[in-house]
């Protein structure tokens, strides 16, 4: 796999010797190549800070609103219903647009471009999340319920100690998919000026005019890191699995 | 006074009727064998002592407490009631220590160490004190319903409800599971069980309640119901699965 990772770029760089590819701009060995990697690189911070930070809140938000969808009350189900259905409509670009600029005309709360794109990114995927949740919660049999109550665990411990554990497990890999789908998202907050990896390499289009090999490197930039959050998720999954094998 | 009294208790899923008119006491420390065909609700009999299910019409009184069907009801009889079930029902996240464990240090408020040290009784109690680490999965089935029963000792409940608990085992795993639950029976806990396992009424039982499509049928004490029932029902049913 990683062999595979060292010799697509390599590739790429042999084809760049023949034609119309122009390398140089990012190329390391010289001064301004080795600078315009630097520069595109260090917009993964932003990507990576605002989705882990993006994931966290809306994994918290999800589950808030997932309990309601599983109460017994019919009122309780319909706000759970509603925040799903309207939030999971609104396409991530859109939100972002409206949070970073509709936002402050509306409630004079002004955030910034990084709480913006956090804001919008969690709010968008939190409905995603929360119907991940319910499917995980849902699939947990009866008898644990009743197991639990039979030793008179009330709602919050039976939640905490038995249920959440148990779905959690489960949906690791579908919590997976929604990190990389987040990281991913976190591009369309370059439109609003967050200096994140996509950003990062539209101004170095701008000025160097080579957009077809730092898109290309932008394309691995994302791949390696997704990669990365693939094989940490699969690690969790296991190390999960073998404290409970 | 009867630890558990239920007086004319019916109820209903949907337009389907799973008890009809049942009145049934029991007293504190007797040993309850509750027998009959499948649908017949003895199930749903256990059930609603200990209130997975809910009963519509009729009284149910344990330990003086006369069950209203509201949430409240459940922490009044929470310490009094304890059930194992037919498919065991552990905590397949936690281990067997950890599974007896919960409760006690989340409902009785034991510190780890006392809860630790009543786990280990009843897992010595039930002979699988080295299992203590194990996942549940690691466990054979006999060995998990055994754990499953230390679970709900661990609560040191006045009254133990067994739903059907040899049903989901192999045959060659049943005897290790009757052992324990009579060696139960020897001890001052009440017991409500239902069972097909005629030997152990047999042995065990002060009473036989003998349920068909929803009524008790009979109620009688072992000796007389196994050599001379009264109902032509009880007989027939005690002829199917003895001579089978």
């Amino acid at each position: 796999m990683t062999r595979l990772l060292i010799l697509i770029p390599a590739l790429l760089m042999l084809s760049g010797c023949a034609n119309n590819w122009g390398w140089y701009v990012v190329d390391p060995t010289t001064t301004s190549g080795w600078n315009n990697l630097k520069f595109m690189a260090n917009g993964a911070y932003y990507t990576i800070t605002m989705s882990v930070t993006a994931i966290i809140i809306s994994v918290v938000v999800g589950l808030l609103v997932t309990l309601p969808g599983l109460s017994k009350k019919r009122g309780w189900r319909m706000f759970n219903r509603t925040y799903v259905e309207i939030v999971r409509s609104v396409p991530v670009l859109v939100l972002i647009l409206w949070v970073y600029y509709g936002l402050p005309a509306l409630s004079g709360i002004t955030l910034n471009v990084f709480w913006a794109g956090v804001f919008a990114l969690a709010l968008s995927d939190s409905a995603f999340q929360a119907e991940v949740f319910r499917a995980g919660i849902q699939s947990i049999s009866r008898g644990q319920y009743e197991a639990a109550q039979s030793i008179s665990l009330n709602y919050r411990d039976t939640m905490r100690y038995v249920i959440l554990p148990q779905a959690i497990r489960r949906i690791l890999p579908a919590l997976g998919n929604q990190l990389v789908y987040m990281m991913k998202m976190s591009s369309l907050v370059s439109v609003i000026g967050l200096q994140e990896l996509t950003r990062a390499a539209n101004e170095l289009v701008v000025t160097e005019y080579r957009p077809l090999e730092i898109y290309t490197i932008l394309v691995l930039e994302y791949l390696v890191l997704i990669l990365i959050v693939s094989a940490g998720v699969r690690w969790l999954e296991r190390r999960l699995k073998t404290s409970d094998a | 006074m009867p630890i558990i009294s239920m007086r004319n208790v019916s109820k209903f899923f949907g337009e389907f009727q799973a008890l009809k008119n049942v009145s049934l006491d029991v007293a504190l420390g007797e040993r309850v064998v509750v027998c009959g065909p499948s649908g017949s609700g003895k199930s749903t009999l256990i059930r609603c002592i200990n209130r997975l299910e809910l009963h519509e019409v009729g009284e149910i009184v344990i330990d003086g407490t006369t069950l209203t069907n509201k949430p409240s009801d459940l922490e009044k009889i929470s310490s009094t009631v304890g059930m194992v079930f037919q498919q065991f029902n552990l905590f397949p996240h936690l281990t067997v220590m950890d599974n007896l464990c919960l409760g006690p240090r989340r409902v009785l408020g034991l510190s780890e160490e006392q809860a630790q040290e009543r786990a280990m009784k009843y897992l010595n109690r039930i002979q699988i004190p080295e299992q203590a680490e194990k996942f549940p999965r690691q466990l054979s089935g006999g060995q998990q319903q055994r754990a499953a029963i230390a679970r709900s000792l661990c609560m040191e409940p006045r009254v133990l409800l067994f739903d059907e608990p040899t049903s989901a085992l192999d045959p060659e795993m049943i005897a290790e599971v009757l052992d324990v639950m009579t060696e139960l029976a020897s001890s001052s806990i009440t017991m409500i069980v239902v069972t097909h396992e005629m030997g152990f009424a047999r042995r065990v039982a002060d009473r036989m309640v003998f349920m068909d499509k929803g009524e008790i049928v009979e109620i009688g004490v072992p000796e007389d119901v196994f050599t001379a029932p009264k109902s032509k029902r009880f007989g027939t049913f005690l002829n199917q699965i003895l001579n089978h």
